[in-house]
């Protein structure tokens, strides 16, 4: 650019901003500038016409008070007259002007646009860049309207000079990304491409800005860019640095060229052609080659701009996940980084590690290095590289070297850094999991987990040990000694006592044979953290202490004792309260086999993908998760929330909800999902023991969850222990397809039914069942709706109606068949056939 | 309590900081400095809270002033100390300014071991600080051991204020009482709010310990008086000019010195008290009821198109013809696309200063029932700037011998029994000066 030369020096502007910066206080500052937007307002509108350089001092002077901070509403007009001056510095003032305060008014965006026009087709170099840095700067969607189709053109032509060339793919790239939908390539699109063989070395790194940026959009077009870019690339690494003249830098040739390069061909599959793919491969081996070389500057940019190449070359490398030697190279090179004294190069060479560790060729060769990671992750300073070291543990982490890292990063959560200890808790855990051979040790590691980092060990962590002790019949035994022993600790973390309770309470039997652990003890060591711990735990402890009773009647006595006393029985929290008194009134009033019944051991946990999985994917950000698998670990720790803490009092709360409609009604935790399923079942049955006199109880098996929902629809009836099933998806969907999972709501729909007659009753992908029923006096009639919410027809439908035996007569079916067709206009098939079956029952 | 004082400069400077508590660190001053003096936004508000520390500022021209706290203190106590502060400056070294302070600082730093104390204020009265703080240097010959001991029964005694035996050859005694006056008005001529705060200063060159009574025309004093039956003539009143004949005045609220005695004037609204010496600041009070309004502004604002504007802007002085009212200045703001203006005036000077963005309208004097005149017409610049002006209002200053309030002083009786001077010896003078305050009227 040229020079300002002396007799441009604007005097006045110069004065002007020493007077400002020699303002005592802001208030001398704003009337010296009051002053000036006067003396500039007066000579604005002065008719004698300004000259070109009084205008540019004004203008100047302007810009300098808008960069202050304060308002400007004129000069705008002054400014566009300057762009069509032919003195540079003119010239360029009114673009700084309009580039900085352009606002989307009208008429000075059409003179502006005018000016820019005349510019472009003008055969001045300076002149046309300025121009198209102005577009560039403003990039409003205006400028991208009125430019787009004319830049292309500029970048392509054969007679522009190199520097235009420049900024004109700048511009292009600019505007593309603020308003994509208006930069259309099309026809310059092989022509654009094809400047990455330009002569230029500025013109290429411009181009391919561009080139990565469009071909992320429309991969396909840009296509013929692979082999361009591979052989320009092989062109730069096998020159010597003194090829490149002024693209040589501290004796790296086009360092950013390369990287750029580089992370275009990231964009893309291997090329498929042999001899391209041979080239690009010699490339990145050259690259690596260079890495051993010993450096030639000690000038930390040289090293800077090296590694750079490199540490983009491993990246395509992983990206394109196929060459095992080049795998396990970049392996070795990254183990060398992983000792250097950079930390910046440390930290790099461990993330780089990570995405390596996936890789199936390079997987053992990452572990190879185990040892230098646990150094890393106990002797760095940086928290940043600690964070990458332990993430980089959990990418390595196999069966064979599971329980080493496990038992490491857990000796570090002593003293890691607060801000990482819930990742590093939730990776110990999933981990042990994982790669647990033996639940014994899989226990003692999260009971370890829990006492060293309690804190950061969130719910999830523990309703997952718990489940997995629950579905493994070997670990219980051990699992109860073990929390046992570390509930001794004088201070234990709440989280501790939560599955502490819980498992004493389901399998305290299993250790009780043991003096020093007889039921008594179990129950005052539990007694003894009761008052340290927050209301939830506290309702799990009485839930456990309800078990106990089960489980050892010895402890009756001294546990009624407990529930009976103030502090409990009139607790201010209702929770609290409610549990004691119904916990009371249950251990005394019903007898030891309804007891059994009622606590009977917690029924194993369907499989599923751990939750705490999920939570880490939460944590790790959105950018590593999609939104479904977000969603996914909502719903799941939602189900999980019910299936772990609600589990264990499922059976004991039933017993109340019957008879005591009360807001905790979902506790019943009825869900159509097998996880408590049982539990309803043998709640069912014992409604029927505990509420009615008359004896004939149906038998447990046969009523699933909806017969147990009738039950409780209208409690006065369930003495006749009427029980109506026929309505369970797997009677009602055709045999030839896989009754879809219920949805989610399903259990919520279930549950409304202890205080109404009529809703929907389950609903699936596939089918509705609504229900609605009356009841008056001796007389009852409940209709059921079958609706088919697939596009399909069903087939062979039938729905069975089991009743007991004297009720047979009673009961008179009265069938309807309808057909509803709803929103005919949506493009999904919605026709929905309706059926009502509808059993009118007397007696 | 107060944690500690800094005083800066305009730059942020500090030149005086004194610290009373361990729980204000070195760093408290450099984040009101950050927070406040070089904010980026203007901090109007006067007090600001930066991490739980409260910083009270006051600012005198370029001079911050910043009281420092952790503790939640009475705001209003802080700040009464503070302009007692300054006062207490004033009067040691005259007008407060960085040099002044710079060549002061000693001073200062003993000044505020005396009248802050860990943190407490103690006695702040500049007739006894000047007792035992002087500045002609060190006198330790002069001063006996006697007179040390009576410095220290004094001020820690009953009447701190004050001195025993002082003897002047003339009693004298000095009354001014200076009020300034609040108006916002609509532009029909509507008061929207109009206030006086007034203070009675007093000067006062008495010998020995005498025993003053001040009156003025209170309207519960009259009105009770006027029950009783006894209308005490005092032959001191009316000595002021005000143009009203109203008898009374409804005193809003107001406070007194120290000396005064609180209980008498609770159960008999009568203001009697031990003056200190030399000038202090007897009362101050507010009123708001028949304010005698000493100027009317008449605005008229027309535009003309999108470049023109004019204003006409008359002014009436309200009061007796025989008062003449001085340094009158009347600001007219202009638009803030005002490209050039020319102003037409009968009387005094006008001018348009860009740098304020208004017309500046002079008069050096003007008698009582007159009236003047200006116009001016503004051209403007027109801009792409949607924004209407917001006009704001035209202000204005002034200054006038008489109470806006209404107030006049009824008598002030000097008792001095000890010593054989009596009441008609005394020289009084009375002086009342009324002064803008914030003087609007909208256009």
């Amino acid at each position: 650019m040229p020079a300002v030369s002396k007799g441009d020096g604007m005097r006045g502007l110069a004065v002007f901003i020493s007077d400002i910066r020699n303002c005592k206080s802001k208030e001398a500052e704003i009337k010296r500038i009051n002053k000036e937007l006067a003396n500039i307002r007066s000579k604005f509108k002065g008719d004698k016409a300004l000259d070109g350089y009084s205008k540019k001092k004004y203008v100047c002077k302007l810009l300098f008070i808008f960069l202050l901070g304060h308002d400007i509403d004129f000069g705008h007009m002054e400014a566009v007259n300057l762009l069509s001056s032919n003195k540079y510095t003119e010239k360029q003032i009114g673009y700084l002007f309009i580039s900085v305060l352009v606002n989307s008014n009208s008429e000075l965006i059409r003179l502006i646009n005018n000016a820019i026009k005349n510019d472009l087709s003008s055969r001045n170099p300076t002149f046309m860049c300025l121009a198209l840095h102005c577009i560039a700067n403003v990039g409003s969607r205006e400028m991208a309207e009125a430019f787009a189709s004319e830049i292309p053109r500029i970048l392509v032509a054969g007679d522009t000079m190199d520097s235009v060339k420049q900024s004109a793919a700048l511009c292009l790239l600019r505007l593309y990304k603020t308003s994509p939908d208006l930069v259309l390539m099309g026809e310059w699109t092989s022509r654009v491409v094809h400047l990455l063989n330009d002569q230029h070395m500025g013109v290429v790194t411009a181009a391919i800005s561009l080139i990565t940026c469009l071909s992320q959009k429309n991969p396909d077009e840009f296509k013929t860019c692979v082999s361009l870019a591979v052989s320009r690339l092989s062109r730069i690494v096998s020159s010597a640095s003194t090829d490149l003249q002024d693209y040589t830098y501290y004796f790296v040739p086009a360092p950013w060229l390369s990287c750029k390069l580089l992370r275009l061909l990231q964009c893309y599959p291997p090329p498929e052609d042999g001899a391209v793919k041979g080239r690009l491969v010699e490339c990145l081996e050259t690259i690596l080659n260079k890495a051993q070389e010993p450096p030639k500057s000690k000038k930390v940019q040289h090293s800077n701009a090296k590694n750079a190449i490199l540490f983009e070359a491993i990246s395509l490398i992983i990206h394109y996940d196929s060459e095992p030697n080049l795998l396990v190279r970049a392996c070795n090179q990254l183990g060398q980084f992983l000792q250097h004294r950079e930390t910046n190069l440390r930290y790099l060479a461990l993330e780089s590690m990570c995405t390596l560790a996936s890789s199936e060729f390079s997987h053992e060769a990452v572990k190879t290095h185990i040892e230098t990671v646990i150094n890393a992750l106990k002797t760095e300073r940086d928290v940043s590289v600690r964070q990458r070291a332990a993430d980089l543990l959990y990418a390595m982490c196999d069966r064979s070297n599971a329980k080493q890292i496990v038992a490491e990063m857990l000796s570090y959560l002593e003293t890691a850094d607060y801000s990482i200890r819930e990742e590093m808790v939730l990776k110990v855990a999933i981990l042990a999991e994982k790669y647990a051979v033996d639940y014994s040790w899989y226990v003692d590691t999260i009971l370890n987990l829990i006492r060293i980092a309690g804190d950061y060990v969130s719910e999830e962590v523990w309703y997952r040990v718990i489940q997995i002790v629950i579905n493994r019949d070997d670990v219980q035994g051990y699992a109860a000694k073990t929390v046992f022993e570390a509930l001794q600790a004088p201070a234990c973390h709440e989280n501790m006592v939560k599955v502490g309770g819980y498992i004493l309470g389901e399998f305290g039997n299993l250790i009780a044979g043991d003096p020093r652990s007889s039921p008594l003890v179990q129950f005052n060591l539990l007694h003894s953290k009761f008052h340290l711990c927050s209301v939830p735990t506290r309702a799990l402890l009485l839930s456990a202490y309800i078990k106990f009773i089960n489980l050892f009647p010895e402890t009756k006595a001294t546990i009624q004792e407990v529930l009976r006393c103030d502090s409990q029985i009139r607790n201010s929290d209702v929770e609290l309260q409610q549990r004691a008194v119904e916990y009371l009134k249950l251990s005394s009033i019903a007898s030891t086999d309804v007891l059994a019944t009622v606590l009977e051991e917690m029924p194993p946990f369907p499989e599923r993908e751990s939750s705490i999985l999920a939570k880490l994917k939460k944590k790790k950000g959105p950018g590593t998760v999609s939104v479904t698998d977000l969603e996914d670990s909502k719903r799941e720790g939602g189900e999980l929330n019910g299936g772990g803490e609600r589990g264990p009092d499922t059976a004991a709360m039933a017993a109340s909800n019957a008879s005591t409609p009360s807001p905790s009604a979902d506790l019943l935790g009825i869900r159509s999902a097998a996880p408590v399923g049982a539990a309803p079942a043998s709640a069912g049955s014992l409604l029927v023991d505990v509420f009615s006199e008359a004896g004939p109880a149906a038998p447990s098996a046969a009523v699933n969850d909806d017969g147990f929902l009738r039950d409780l629809e209208q409690p006065t009836e369930t003495c006749d222990s009427l029980l109506v099933e026929g309505s369970g998806d797997s009677d009602s969907a055709p045999p030839s397809e896989d009754p879809a999972p219920p949805l989610p709501e399903a259990d919520e729909l279930l549950n409304k039914f202890v205080c109404k007659n009529n809703g929907v009753l389950f609903e699936n992908q596939l089918l509705q069942i609504g229900i609605k029923s009356e009841y008056r006096q001796n007389l009852g009639r409940m209709y059921l709706f079958y609706g088919n919410k697939t596009s399909v027809q069903f087939a062979s439908f039938t729905t069975t109606v089991s009743y007991p035996g004297e009720l047979q007569s009673h009961i008179l079916f009265v069938q309807s068949c309808s057909c509803m067709f709803r929103n005919q206009y949506t493009s999904e098939n919605w026709d929905t056939a309706c059926y009502s079956t509808s059993p009118i029952f007397a007696h | 309590m107060i944690g500690g004082l800094f005083i800066y400069n305009h730059k942020g400077e500090v030149l005086i900081s004194r610290v009373y508590r361990d729980d204000i660190g070195r760093n408290a001053v450099d984040a009101f400095r950050v927070n406040v003096i070089h904010a980026r936004q203007q901090v109007r508000s006067p007090v600001t809270n930066i991490a739980r520390t409260s910083f009270f500022h006051v600012k005198r021209s370029n001079i911050w002033l910043a009281a420092v706290t952790k503790q939640n203190v009475n705001a209003a106590m802080v700040f009464e100390f503070l302009y007692k502060m300054c006062d207490v400056m004033t009067a040691y070294f005259g007008k407060i300014s960085e040099e002044n302070i710079k060549n002061n600082f000693v001073l200062i730093y003993e000044l505020l071991d005396e009248i802050l104390d860990f943190g407490y204020p103690q006695n702040s009265e500049t007739g006894a600080l000047k007792t035992f703080i002087t500045q002609q240097g060190i006198k330790g010959q002069s001063q006996t051991k006697e007179e040390q001991s009576q410095i220290t029964s004094q001020v820690t005694g009953q009447i701190g204020w004050r001195r025993e035996g002082i003897k002047y050859r003339r009693n004298e005694l000095f009354l001014d009482v200076l009020e300034s006056v609040n108006l916002l008005m609509s532009p029909q001529g509507q008061v929207l709010s109009a206030h006086v705060s007034g203070r009675v200063v007093m000067k006062s060159y008495l010998s020995g310990m005498p025993e003053c009574k001040f009156g003025m025309n209170d309207k519960i004093v009259i009105d009770k008086q006027g029950k009783g039956g006894t209308t005490e003539d005092t032959g001191k009143s009316d000595l002021g000019g005000g143009s009203s004949g109203k008898q009374s005045i409804a005193i809003d609220d107001c406070t007194f010195h120290q000396c005064v005695r609180l209980s008498k004037f609770d159960s008999e609204r009568s203001i009697s008290f031990i003056p200190p010496d030399g000038e202090y600041e007897l009362m101050r009070y507010r009123t708001t009821k028949d304010i005698i309004l000493p100027f009317r502004v008449i605005p008229l604002v027309r535009e003309v198109g999108r470049t023109k504007l004019e204003v006409k802007v008359v002014i009436k002085s309200n009061f007796k013809p025989s008062l003449l009212a001085q340094k009158i200045e009347v600001r007219i703001p202009t638009p803030l696309n005002t490209s050039g203006v020319q102003v037409i005036c009968m009387k005094g000077k006008a001018k348009y200063k860009a740098s304020e963005n208004a017309i500046v309208w002079k008069i050096k004097r003007m008698a009582g029932m007159k009236e003047s005149q200006i116009s001016a017409e503004i051209e403007l610049l027109p801009t792409n700037d949607k924004k209407k002006w917001a006009r704001p209002p035209i202000s204005m200053n002034f200054e006038v011998p008489f109470a806006p309030s209404g107030l006049k002083v009824r008598y002030l009786k000097v008792f001095e029994s000890k010593l054989n001077y009596s009441d008609h010896d005394v020289i009084k003078w009375v002086r009342y000066i009324g002064r803008s305050g914030i003087y609007e009227t909208r256009c």
